[in-house]
């Protein structure tokens, strides 16, 4: 026990049916990104810096929905989120409505550091990237032909779910019925795993934890998840720190990541304890995992959704990248 | 013995003991008389959700608190309002940030609970679902007071971001500019049968960067309702946040059996700074608490047991 621990994820919720290829795709990116962060723990980079440099190549990589490669809303145009959480002072920094910045995370990180604020978001969030000096592109950057397909293939589900008289055949319909799994009230082969998200704990016991996302494939302009509310989406203490993935709405209600560390301060559960502890009695009829690390340099995921995408390591050699039970 | 219970706040700060009558006076009056509406509402048997709402739509209403009209400004001495609710059996719950012109901001944040599978919708979106739901809308200077403009003025003056409690000590010209005792507005109310309901309406900080959002729209930080207790708090969103206030003050009676008053005294003195935070809270069993760790915080209760109580400064 002891040293440091590093977890990232890339969503809960996956289609039983994901081909393999697209598994191997998703593994790699894990590994890839568990490396950055241990070459840099190795370096004595501290939590919080960790937790946004991996979080960065997330969003750059356009596989998972955050940054490049984010969910389309309804009009198919990009809307990100993000925030992030310093235990040792629980400082913290969020943003929402994210168009044009490149990297949501260090906006997040930049509003925690650089503002009087915690939490800053639409035109004022953009005005804020500007003052800045961060990268900044067209929304365009951001969508991916792989999404627009996607965001097709949604609109036609809602309108077969919500259409009683289309009968389920046809190649939207044929999707749907795949799998008969949903997540967020879309069938699952169309449903994009909400978020991408890293905890870490640093040498020095130090822990952090940051969320990103693009959040629901066809959301409606203006709606905002859990992944920039702290207590939802993202929390650290000085016991852990904890990122959320999966059903925004069951999220924000269990208020998932904050209990994590509330049951280990106000239970006195260890981190497997509290994470098992929130997963099976904090959800309802939710769907979600999430990853966490203690000061003591453990490290947990936990969820109760089909599969979540995810990788941890810790000091002494573990190392485990995973997306089944 | 189990009964209703109602309790509601206008904001936590730094009142000055020696506010003038002419600022205290309205404020007293406007709670009385939210206090009432609520305690009529729950004895005809009106859900906690309804009185909730009902109540929190009559202080954004009244201009001397800091929601709807009478919201404080920002850096571009525009309005920007955000609201949330919460239901503590279901644990149903809505929220708004960003708005303009929407009267009552806590009618909206229950509209997207009721017909919206989301909890939170912000700025222009949160608008054209005003629009599309028919909600009541005005030109947004309606929500600007002669008072906030003044204490924006001042703010800038003093160049730094203000609790709208703040009491600074002024050059003797700016020092009837703005008193700044005015903040965030909330109710919490539970029925006999064990129903709870928080809400909670800001403007915001006088000052705030455009589009700052607060601890009132966080579902868990100004907000937050289970089948324990409902707490809705205000202050310095900024700590609220990081505290986890609303959701902590449940949590602790949760995880450590703690009373309603022992849990919200906990979190008031505990996990936030002094001079940041005040709660209202009630409990499934009827019981009120109205902790603050500022110099005063606008409050009212009443417990069916004929209780009641308005106050401003500790022990009043």
């Amino acid at each position: 026990m002891g040293g440091w621990a590093i977890a990232v994820h890339g969503g809960a919720g996956i289609d039983p049916n994901l081909p393999a290829e697209r598994q191997e795709e998703a593994k790699q990116l894990l590994t890839r990104c568990l490396n950055l962060g241990i070459v840099a723990l190795r370096s004595n980079v501290s939590a919080i810096d960790v937790v946004e440099l991996v979080i960065r190549e997330l969003e750059t990589d356009p596989l998972f929905n955050s940054g490049r490669g984010s969910a389309l809303t309804e009009k198919g145009t990009v809307e990100m989120e993000a925030s992030i959480m310093d235990g040792t002072k629980r400082r913290c920094g969020a943003v929402s409505g994210i168009t044009t910045v490149k990297n949501p995370i260090s906006l997040a990180r930049l509003v925690m550091d650089k503002s009087p604020h915690s939490y800053l978001a639409f035109s004022g969030a953009e005005d804020f990237a500007r003052k800045q000096g961060v990268e900044i592109v067209d929304n365009d950057y951001f969508v991916t032909d792989d999404n627009v397909g996607m965001l097709k293939l949604a609109k036609e589900a809602n309108s077969i779910l919500f259409d009683y008289r289309i009968p389920p055949m046809g190649c939207a319909g044929a999707a749907a019925t795949d799998s008969p799994i949903q997540m967020n009230g879309l069938p699952i082969s169309i449903y994009a795993p909400e978020t991408v998200g890293c905890v870490v704990v640093d040498g020095e016991g130090r822990c952090a934890a940051g969320t990103s996302t693009g959040g629901l494939m066809n959301k409606m302009m203006g709606r905002i998840g859990d992944s920039p509310l702290i207590g939802a989406g993202t929390y650290a203490s000085e016991l852990c720190g904890v990122s959320c993935t999966g059903e925004g709405e069951a999220i924000i209600r269990a208020t998932l990541a904050r209990d994590v560390s509330a049951v280990m301060e106000y239970k006195g559960l260890n981190l497997q304890e509290a994470v098992d502890y929130v997963i099976k009695h904090r959800l309802d009829e939710g769907f979600a995992g999430l990853i966490a690390v203690s000061n003591k340099g453990e490290v947990v995921c936990g969820f109760n959704s089909n599969g979540m995408f995810r990788g941890c390591a810790t000091e002494d050699g573990f190392m485990e990248v995973a997306i089944w039970e | 013995m189990v009964g209703w219970a109602i309790a509601l706040h206008g904001g936590a700060g730094d009142i000055p003991i020696d506010l003038p009558d002419e600022r205290r006076i309205p404020r007293e009056t406007a709670l009385r008389h939210c206090l009432d509406l609520g305690v009529s509402a729950l004895k005809s048997g009106k859900p906690p959700l309804d009185v909730a709402e009902l109540v929190v739509r009559e202080l954004e209403n009244h201009p001397d608190f800091n929601a709807g009209k009478g919201s404080v400004l920002t850096t571009q001495g525009t309005v920007e309002m955000e609201a949330s609710i919460m239901e503590g059996k279901t644990k149903r719950c809505g929220a708004v940030s960003g708005l303009t012109t929407v009267v009552n901001p806590i009618s909206l944040a229950r509209l997207v609970v009721e017909k919206t599978p989301h909890i939170y919708l912000a700025f222009d979106a949160a608008e054209a679902f005003a629009r599309a739901h028919g909600v009541e809308t005005v030109d947004s200077s309606h929500f600007i007071t002669p008072e906030n403009i003044a204490r924006l003025k001042q703010a800038k003056e003093f160049n730094r971001v203000q609790l709208d409690y703040t009491a600074p000590t002024p050059p003797k010209e700016l020092e009837n500019c703005g008193d700044s005792q005015i903040g965030t507005v909330g109710c919490v109310a539970v029925d006999s049968a064990g129903n709870l309901a928080s809400a909670t309406s800001t403007g915001g900080y006088v000052n705030k960067m455009v589009g700052r959002i607060g601890d009132t729209p966080v579902i868990g930080a100004g907000t937050y309702a289970n089948h324990l207790c409902a707490v809705s708090a205000t202050g310095k969103g900024e700590e609220i946040i990081r505290g986890t206030v609303a959701r902590d003050v449940a949590a602790l009676m949760e995880y450590k059996g703690l009373s309603l008053t022992e849990a919200a005294a906990y979190v008031v003195d505990q996990s936030v700074p002094r001079g940041s935070c005040g709660l209202v809270a009630v409990s499934a069993n009827g019981e009120v608490t109205m902790p603050f760790n500022t110099t005063g915080m606008f409050r009212a209760c009443a417990t069916e047991d004929g209780y009641s109580e308005i106050a401003i400064w500790p022990n009043n």
